[in-house]
């Protein structure tokens, strides 16, 4: 479809969002990520039959972490959309970008430059 | 049921053959013995003995012994209630001993609501003993004259022991068997949990009598008058243990607002009459919850008064 | 299992904050199966620890480590070597672990990462419930294999109380009372005679009550 969406998103594959541990998340961040969002299949779908679900947990958990020690929970975010759905993905990708946008900088880029 | 072994009225007129009636004073939130004179003073011409909760429901209040010698020291017959929550064995004695002193003759032993119910919801509970092991220690206490240590007690302490009985909580099978683990305690009386649901307590007695345990302990009938139908709806939803039958929260429900307390009174009553004539009720425990005024009305209108001189 | 659970971040934040080193201690026993103080929870605990310190601007060395057992000189011995590189060590080990380690590491501050809760089984994930509060003389014979100490509100050993009701306790509905599973599972047993026995009053000096306990066993001593 060649579908346009914004260069800053970087696609990390996992074979089920299921796979997604809350420590590659705020791995993700420690290292400067200003966002993260997990894109797993419909719910009720899932090949695994829970990966999804396990994944919205952990979204949740990391987003309430994040929010703890001062850093919007709105950074993480969960999308469920199905394989035919390239239209949707991009639309997410640009709305997830305007969003994080919004939020501005993950601020220890601002606090690692710094200290340097 | 042979001589008595105590100085307790209410052991005498049991063991005498009349039907017993106590009732029960929950102690003020306060030091003003006022309040629990005054609740006394409303039904002691109609019952043998005032039972004084212990910290019921877990709310702090003055201390049942306290309110018990100012019982005794109006000359009325006060049953000391004592839960296993807040007292280790130490404080356990140490309480009867304090209780006989003030010639207090009567005891009802339990193990108590649990703290969360009430206003120190942080506290710890101690259920050092549980209500059995309570009724084994005043029992040794008074029949052996020692303390659970081994010790000889001087002046050993002379209560004649009650406990609760309740034939409504579940499961079903267990409830007369319990009863006769009270006995074998050591339990000499019983107050019954609020009795509603008489189909039920008909068949408790009936498997108790089959066992011979009625010819063991004196049973008396637990009975609350309700005031509303709001509170029949409250007592059969919300307090543990309850059984409220539908019929009788209809019927209460059925009577306009302001002669629904009325309603409470005469279904009381009604319940007292029929129980009356079950083998094995031995007398009858009326607590008239923050409404004592009315138990003369109760004990008048069910042929029990007056109360038998001893 | 030893059950715990993850404390508040923000209380460990106040714990460790005017360190400047911290080893983050994880323990791969109990504290791993229960998801409270493993080495994934000694991961997500370090990087948000990082992440937040360093948005505070303060440079703090924060490192990780798990050990097999933190309750065991053993293993413990393996971080010997650094542990003068730390200030301060944060344990994500039960109550013991965390003990254990300030033992060994006298003259570091050794702080709690995780509330040991209780001993008990993981029914189902996420889901820890209690069994055992290790009273020293075990009951469970004559009671059906339920324990009564661990899963009564009130300890009792002669029950149910009066508050039961539905087969539920009186403190919550969502409690099984543990004299109705025992009554259920002496019937099941066809032991429910057994219920007629009275439980003596029972000697509470091997539990809490008679001060710290310990275990000598010379036949395993070297």
């Amino acid at each position: 479809m060649r579908l346009k969406y914004p260069s800053s998103v970087k696609i990390v594959r996992v074979p089920c969002t299921g796979k997604i541990d809350i420590l590659h998340i705020m791995r993700a961040f420690e290292k400067g990520a200003d966002g993260v969002y997990a894109v797993g299949c419909m719910e009720g779908d899932c090949h695994f039959d829970s990966g999804n679900f396990r994944a919205r947990k952990r979204v949740e958990q990391a987003q309430k972490i994040l929010h703890t020690i001062g850093l919007s929970g709105e950074r993480v975010q969960m999308y469920n959309l199905s394989s035919s759905e390239g239209p949707l993905f991009a639309q997410i990708a640009r709305e997830m970008t305007e969003k994080i946008r919004k939020l501005g900088p993950n601020p220890i880029k601002l606090a690692v430059k710094k200290a340097a | 049921m042979s001589e008595a072994k105590t100085p307790s009225k209410l052991e005498k007129i049991l063991r005498a053959g009349h039907l017993g009636v106590t009732s029960e004073c929950g102690p003020p939130r306060g030091t003003d013995p006022d309040a629990i004179k005054k609740k006394a003073e409303l039904i002691k011409d109609h019952v043998d003995a005032i039972n004084i909760t212990d910290n019921q429901t877990s709310m702090t209040r003055l201390c049942s012994l306290a309110s018990c010698i100012h019982l005794k020291l109006m000359g009325l017959e006060p049953i000391l209630q004592m839960v296993t929550r807040d007292r280790n064995r130490i404080a356990l004695q140490s309480d009867i001993l304090g209780a006989a002193s003030f010639d207090i003759h009567n005891m009802l032993c339990l193990t108590g609501d649990h703290q969360s119910f009430g206003d120190c919801k942080q506290g710890q509970n101690v259920h050092d003993l549980d209500s059995m092991q309570l009724i084994q220690t005043v029992r040794h206490m008074r029949d052996e004259g020692k303390f659970l240590g081994g010790d000889d007690i001087k002046r050993p302490p002379n209560m004649f022991v009650g406990a609760a009985a309740n034939p409504f909580a579940d499961p079903f099978e267990i409830r007369v068997p319990r009863l006769a683990k009270k006995i074998a305690a050591g339990v000499e009386f019983i107050q019954t949990q609020c009795i509603y649901n008489l189909e039920k307590f008909e068949e408790w007695m009936r498997l108790a009598r089959e066992r011979g345990l009625t010819e063991k302990v004196f049973i008396l009938a637990g009975l609350t008058p309700m005031k509303s139908a709001g509170m029949a709806k409250y007592m059969k939803n919300r307090v543990p243990g309850m059984d409220v039958p539908d019929e009788l929260v209809k019927r209460l429900a059925g009577v306009p607002k302001e002669k629904q307390a009325q309603e409470g009174i005469d279904i009381c009553v009604e319940s007292i009459q029929r129980l009356k004539e079950m083998e094995g009720v031995k007398g009858f425990h009326i607590m008239a919850i923050e409404w004592e005024e009315k138990v003369p009305e109760i004990v008048e209108r069910t042929g029990l008064h007056p109360r038998p001189k001893n | 299992m030893i059950v715990a659970d993850k404390k508040p971040i923000e209380e460990i934040i106040e714990e460790v904050k005017d360190h400047d080193k911290i080893l983050i201690l994880g323990c791969n026993e109990c504290v791993t199966v229960c998801e409270a103080g493993g080495k994934k929870e000694v991961g997500v605990l370090a990087s948000a620890l990082r992440i937040y310190f360093l948005n505070q601007g303060k440079e703090m060395k924060i490192d990780e480590r798990t050990l097999e057992r933190q309750c065991d000189q053993e293993y413990l011995d393996e971080i010997r070597d650094v542990a003068d590189d730390y200030d301060a060590i944060l344990s994500l080990a039960c109550g013991v672990g965390v003990q254990f380690t300030a033992e060994q590491y006298f003259s570091r501050p050794v702080y709690p990462g995780v509330n040991t809760c209780f001993l008990g089984a993981t029914e189902e994930r996420g889901l820890w419930t209690e069994r055992c509060q290790a009273c020293g003389q075990c009951v469970l014979a004559s009671t059906g294999g339920i324990c009564p100490i661990s899963r009564c509100a009130k300890r009792i050993l002669n029950g149910p109380c009066g508050g039961s009701s539905n087969g539920k306790c009186e403190i919550s509905k969502e409690l099984t009372c543990a004299w109705h599973l025992i009554v259920e599972r002496l019937k099941s047993l066809d032991r429910l005679d057994d219920y007629e026995k009275l439980f003596p009053i029972k000697d509470w000096s091997t539990d809490r009550a008679g001060g710290p306990r310990k275990v000598v066993r010379e036949d395993v001593q070297l």
